[in-house]
């Protein structure tokens, strides 16, 4: 079995902010770009213009509604590997292949040692691994380890693709084992919350919850929708009452 | 514990990039190409780029697949068994082009209407449109008439701009952002960015959308309203501020023709058309004096409301005093109009209510003094935060002009048109209202081998401006004639047909580019694939030749004799031009280009090139020197460099003149292409601070313009809250004038063409038996797709391979259907089998899908038993092109009555359960594959970028 580090440097993840993803699959197709050629290369697409396509993706995003009736919502959910801090897709691995980093908590899987026996995707409550049927390999998100400490890229681009990709500005990443950090800030003042934490697997990524609405109106919207009161006449001789005010051109 | 292994952390990404623009849509980003060994390795946003500032959506980052598809067309080919059947043989390029030119030539030396040239998705229409204007036929144009017409025009008529790629949101200091009728488009990346701005600001984002999806599902407020009532619910907004008094009068006075006079004499031939003074400027009450002045004077206190007497005895009244009786008319009032829009009274009140807070008592100052038109000195900049967009769920209606010119009018009331934190115009907008431009190609003037005289599309100002001779329409497509008067993008959706039909004449050559008329692009598709294979009595085809450019095997191809293969966009050169459909942003005038990044490993040419040869080879005067040589021997680089449409002024604006110094006006610069690739492939003029807004009345906002060709004279854009040249059409229909519409059209002008905005209904449910179709069938664009485009991509398709119909749960739980049940929707027209899928979200009255999606066997590199044509279906078998039979036995466009656009949104259908369904019906035969070779059944996509020891 594999362990995993007591402890990490630091905890690089993800802040997902439901409130403002839109569906668009950025994350999903650059994510698919960057990794079929960077660290998991290639990610392979089976019976891919025929009856029943399919490929490895290490992002997914699924459109779902929540509730019924006028208090109902259409949500977009990108989901992805959340590095958690105890996964037991390290500890099940039987090789050691599936491992955790230890000077910055990114859970990888190492291809050379991986055999493919897919316990880890049974392990993980997060459908975050995916069985590449070309390589025989598990493959996740890599919080695109190829690309975060990358000198050959500009430092502004040393994120993970997706994060570059997100037209909204939905996706953020840094180190949230850092009170301090940009991300770590987000999640403490918008409510971010732990995906499926009763498995306890500490998930590291955070998903920030859609804004609830009035309250968050800066400046607030203070309406009287009440007609004004009605002196005699109808309501075209009051506008144009009103509108013979002097006004020069 | 395991050693970790050793990762390489540093790899490259690539061994170099190339900076150009994405083409996976309209809108045009800037994408950094990565490649290795001259393979794409990488696509992202390029950070620099003004529309998408590094950002890149689903479909952008999904390039390489769309560039690697099997789908692509491999060489020029031509067609040896009958259309449709895709029995092809591959020829050579110069036999193509003999032949393209041979059957060109041919019909310009005889009779040059007899070629309809029309091009669907491309983004090159200063180039298209001049080849056509030197071929010299009247039929040209691109697809704005099957798109959005009627957003451009509603705008262009009111004031001068228009959303999409005349205006934007200003997304910075907006505090009320109101949506109408969008999916994905348009624009893209910028309303995403957009959005996420706004609600990290905390400005409130209302959507009002049939369906809640994308954009509308993260809105803090979701109108589901019923398609087509649009100007029901504006119609009510407006209501609304004129009974609660919340109207910017001071801008009205100040920028819009609502103190001017409009003459009230029921029965006379000028009855409804402005009063003007004997200079002929239109005329209004001066308060001051007491007298008439002219509306242009600023020395004025004009009056808003008031009947006056004209010098002649008539009455006059003012645009202001009649919109408001409209308006204020119970009509329009919010619980007249709930019922049938599905939005409650209530919030009809609210939305009112909120749009008037945020406008008059959150404005916005700006400490930046400008100069207006008149020369006056202005303080500070002043604005009413309260911003709108609207695309294609508002246009694709028979009412869509009107709705769109109810919205701007809201917008125009609140003082919220190119104000801080109001609707933004981008350069080259806004121009004058309409556009100072008059369509060209009366049949009088087509002559063989003659040039037309000026570009064929363009905004009337009355029955003078049609082309008609006597009653004959100059145009294959029937574009402003009686049955489309103010056609400003043609009506590219009636071409097939109105040929098919010999209806107004016969035509010899269809050329087309990038438009999938034997599918998607098209109503009634059955019907169309009729009017493409039909037959003359002597066995040959009604339109003997069809000439047709795209980059896939479309279900297009196969309808074609002659196919010109097409680049992607990583293999061309290309112009995204300020003449044409600019880039800008509200304080960039930009404009962009896009050149091979990765060279075409197969027989393939640029359309562009394509069109630039042939242009030589017919010797069309503007493409051909004196000398008979080409004019432009380098091909489009060429010409986007030397062109010269105005001395000075050439398709890009960035680094002009010998030293490249110059901007917008100035000398070819031979190194003019070197310095856009040098500067990320675009090129960006930024506004000074004076000339951000007002633009319409800002003296140094629009000298600039005049510089840069934009405009003819510095004069300010009045906006037309009444908006004349639509009275004078109406005046044709009341009896006046040499030119009146036929009888059969008469009642329909007279009706619909007031030049007060007006809501009618959609035209489709008043003519078919009532209650028959009671549901609204829509559709829209999924972020991953553009169109067809999207399921040659391996990567696009395994997100969305088949379509399903979206129904409210309460309309499943009626007929009794689950999620991927079998159903028949049911039209006139005809009818489809599908799967539906149940959901929350949507107007209860209205059912969905995803446009596109469905495709036919044999198309796009698929396998015939893929799910987009087995389960996938569109609803445009539902849509016919033509209206139900009405009185007298005429069939009209299924269009809006005055812009000819087609009317896709207002179908109305029936629903009900499919027993023992497996597949969509209806299912069409195979067509050939055309030769390509199979498409693989395995993509490994990357495993030669993957470096030994990670």
């Amino acid at each position: 079995m594999t362990s995993l580090p007591e402890n990490t440097g630091k905890k690089l993840g993800l802040v997902i902010d439901l409130d403002i993803c839109v569906g668009c699959h950025a994350c999903a197709t650059s994510c698919k770009e960057w990794n079929t050629g960077g660290y998991s290369a290639p990610l392979s697409d089976h019976d891919p213009y025929g009856a029943d396509p399919s490929g490895a993706w290490l992002n997914r995003i699924h459109s779902y509604e929540v509730g019924e009736g006028p208090g109902s919502k259409t949500v977009h959910f990108p989901r992805s590997c959340l590095h958690c801090e105890e996964p037991e897709c390290v500890t099940v691995c039987p090789t050691g292949a599936s491992y955790k980093r230890a000077e910055d908590g990114i859970v990888l899987v190492n291809p050379d040692t991986c055999i493919g026996c897919k316990l880890c995707s049974w392990a993980c409550p997060y459908g975050a691994r995916e069985y590449d049927f070309d390589d025989g390999v598990m493959k996740k998100c890599t919080l695109c380890v190829d690309r975060i400490y990358n000198e050959t890229i500009p430092e502004e681009d040393r994120v993970p693709a997706c994060v570059r990709a997100c037209p909204t500005g939905a996706r953020a990443f840094g180190d949230l084992g850092d009170p301090s950090s940009a991300v770590s800030q987000s999640v403490a003042a918008r409510g971010g919350f732990n995906l499926l934490e009763e498995f306890g697997y500490k998930p590291v990524n955070k998903y920030l919850p859609p804004r609830t609405g009035a309250s968050d109106r800066d400046p607030a919207i203070v309406t009287q929708p009440e007609r004004m009161p009605k002196p005699d006449g109808s309501a075209v001789e009051r506008l144009f009452a009103w509108a013979d005010q002097a006004l020069s051109r | 514990m395991s050693k970790q292994p050793a990762i390489d952390l540093n790899d490259p990404v690539g061994d170099h990039v190339a900076k150009t623009t994405c083409y996976m849509c309209a809108c045009r980003c800037g994408i950094n190409v990565h490649l290795r060994d001259g393979k794409v390795r990488y696509i992202e946003g390029n950070r620099d780029h003004p529309v998408n500032q590094g950002v890149l959506c689903g479909k952008g980052s999904a390039g390489i697949m769309q560039h690697y598809s099997p789908a692509r067309l491999r060489a020029p080919m031509k067609r040896v068994g009958p259309r449709g059947s895709g029995e092809f043989e591959e020829i050579s390029w110069e036999e193509a082009l003999t032949m393209a030119t041979d059957w060109l030539g041919e019909v310009r030396a005889n009779d040059p209407k007899r070629l309809a040239f029309f091009t669907g998705r491309d983004q090159s229409q200063s180039l298209t449109g001049l080849w056509a204007m030197q071929y010299g036929t009247p039929n040209f144009s691109a697809h704005g008439g099957f798109c959005s017409v009627n957003m451009a025009a509603g705008g262009l008529y009111t004031f001068g701009g228009a959303f999409w790629e005349f205006g934007d949101p200003d997304w910075e200091l907006t505090k009320y952002f109101l949506l109408f009728g969008v999916a994905e488009d348009h624009a893209s990346n910028p309303i995403k960015i957009g959005i996420g701005h706004l609600k990290g600001r905390g400005a409130k984002i209302v959507s009002v959308n049939p369906v809640r999806t994308g954009y509308n599902a993260v809105a803090d407020e979701w109108v589901g309203i019923r398609p087509g009532t649009d100007g029901l619910f504006v119609g009510a907004l407006i209501h609304e501020l004129f009974q609660n008094q919340k109207i910017d009068l001071d801008y009205l006075v100040r920028y819009t023709n609502a103190p001017w006079l409009v003459i009230q004499h029921p029965g006379a031939a000028d009855d409804g058309l402005f009063a003007r003074g004997e200079d002929r400027d239109p005329i209004v009450f001066d308060k001051a004096t007491g007298g008439f002045a002219s509306a242009m004077s600023v020395e004025t206190t004009p009056a808003l409301t008031g009947a006056r007497t004209l010098a002649d005895g008539r009455t006059a009244r003012p645009v202001f005093e009649l919109m408001a009786e409209r308006f204020l008319s119970d009509e329009y009032a919010p619980e007249a109009v709930a019922s049938q829009t599905g939005v409650d009274a209530e919030q009809i009140r609210r939305i009112a209510a909120e749009l008037a807070e945020v406008a008059f008592e959150q404005e916005i100052v700006l400490d930046q003094p400008w100069t207006d038109w008149a020369g006056r000195r202005h303080d500070k900049m002043i604005g009413r935060p309260v911003s709108m967009h609207a695309m294609r769920g508002v246009s694709a209606h028979s009412n869509g002009f009107q709705t769109c010119r109810m919205i701007h009018i809201l917008q125009i009331l609140l003082g919220s048109i190119d104000c801080p934190g109001g609707f933004r115009y981008k350069p080259p907008y806004p121009k004058q209202a309409p556009p100072w431009l008059l369509p060209q190609g009366a049949l009088e003037d087509i002559r063989p081998r003659e040039p037309l005289g000026g570009p064929h599309l363009g905004f009337p100002l009355g029955p003078q401006h049609l082309l008609l001779d006597d009653d004959k329409p100059s145009r294959i497509d029937k574009g402003f004639t009686w049955d489309a008067p103010m056609s400003a993008h043609g009506l590219m959706h009636m071409v097939i047909n109105n040929a098919a039909k010999k209806d107004p004449y016969e035509i010899e050559v269809l050329f087309m580019y990038m438009a999938n008329m034997a599918w998607n692009s098209s109503m009634n598709v059955p019907g169309t694939i009729d009017n493409l294979t039909a037959k003359d009595d002597d066995g040959q085809y009604v339109i003997p030749k069809i000439i047709y450019s795209d980059a896939y095997y479309s279900e297009m191809v196969p309808y074609a004799d002659l196919i010109l293969p097409d680049t992607t966009y990583l293999e061309r050169w290309d112009c995204i031009s300020l003449l044409d459909r600019p880039i800008s942003t509200a304080e960039l005038a930009a404009d962009s280009i896009r050149h091979p990044v990765v060279k075409p490993d197969r027989n393939v040419r640029g359309f562009q090139e394509v069109l630039i040869d042939l242009a030589a080879r017919l010797a069309l005067p503007a493409f051909t020197n004196e000398d008979g040589s080409p004019r432009y021997p380098g091909g489009y680089p060429d010409y986007m460099v030397n062109h010269e449409r105005k001395p000075g002024i050439g398709p890009l604006a960035g680094w002009r003149g010998a030293d490249g110094s110059k901007t917008g006006q100035g000398a070819p610069n031979p190194k003019q292409l070197e310095r856009y690739l040098e500067n990320g492939a675009f090129f960006a003029h930024e506004l000074k601070p004076e000339q951000a807004y007002f633009k319409h009345a800002n003296r140094d906002y629009l000298n600039w313009a005049v510089e840069m060709g934009f405009r003819v004279e510095p004069r300010p854009t009045i906006f037309q809250l009444y908006c004349e040249p639509v009275q004078a059409f109406r005046l044709a229909a009341e009896g006046h004038g040499t030119r009146q519409p036929p009888e059969s059209h008469r009642e329909r002008i007279r009706k619909h063409f007031d030049p007060l905005p007006f809501w009618y209904a959609p035209l489709e449910e008043t003519m078919v038996e009532e209650g028959a179709y009671p549901l609204h069938a829509i559709t829209q664009r999924p972020m991953h797709m553009y169109h067809s485009w999207g399921s040659q991509n391996a990567w696009l398709r395994q997100i969305t391979a088949a379509n399903r119909l979206y129904i409210h749960r309460s309309l499943g739980a009626k007929i009794g259907v689950v999620d991927d049940d079998w159903v028949w929707l049911r039209s006139h027209q005809g009818q489809v089998k599908c799967q539906v899928r149940l959901m929350d979200g949507v107007n209860p009255d209205t059912v969905w899908t995803w446009n596109a999606i469905g495709k036919r066997r044999g198309a796009w590199g698929l396998s015939d038993d893929s799910p987009e044509a087995n389960q996938g279906f569109l609803l445009n078998h539902l849509i016919s092109e033509l209206l139900p039979e009405g009185g007298g036995g005429y069939r009209y466009s299924n269009s809006d009555p005055i812009t000819g656009q087609a009317a896709w949104f207002d179908l109305r259908v029936a629903i009900k359960k499919a027993d023992g369904a497996h597949e969509t019906e209806p299912l069409f035969e195979p067509t050939g594959t055309g030769g390509l070779a199979p498409s693989p059944n395995k993509i490994a996509y990357g495993a030669e970028f993957k470096r030994s020891g990670r």
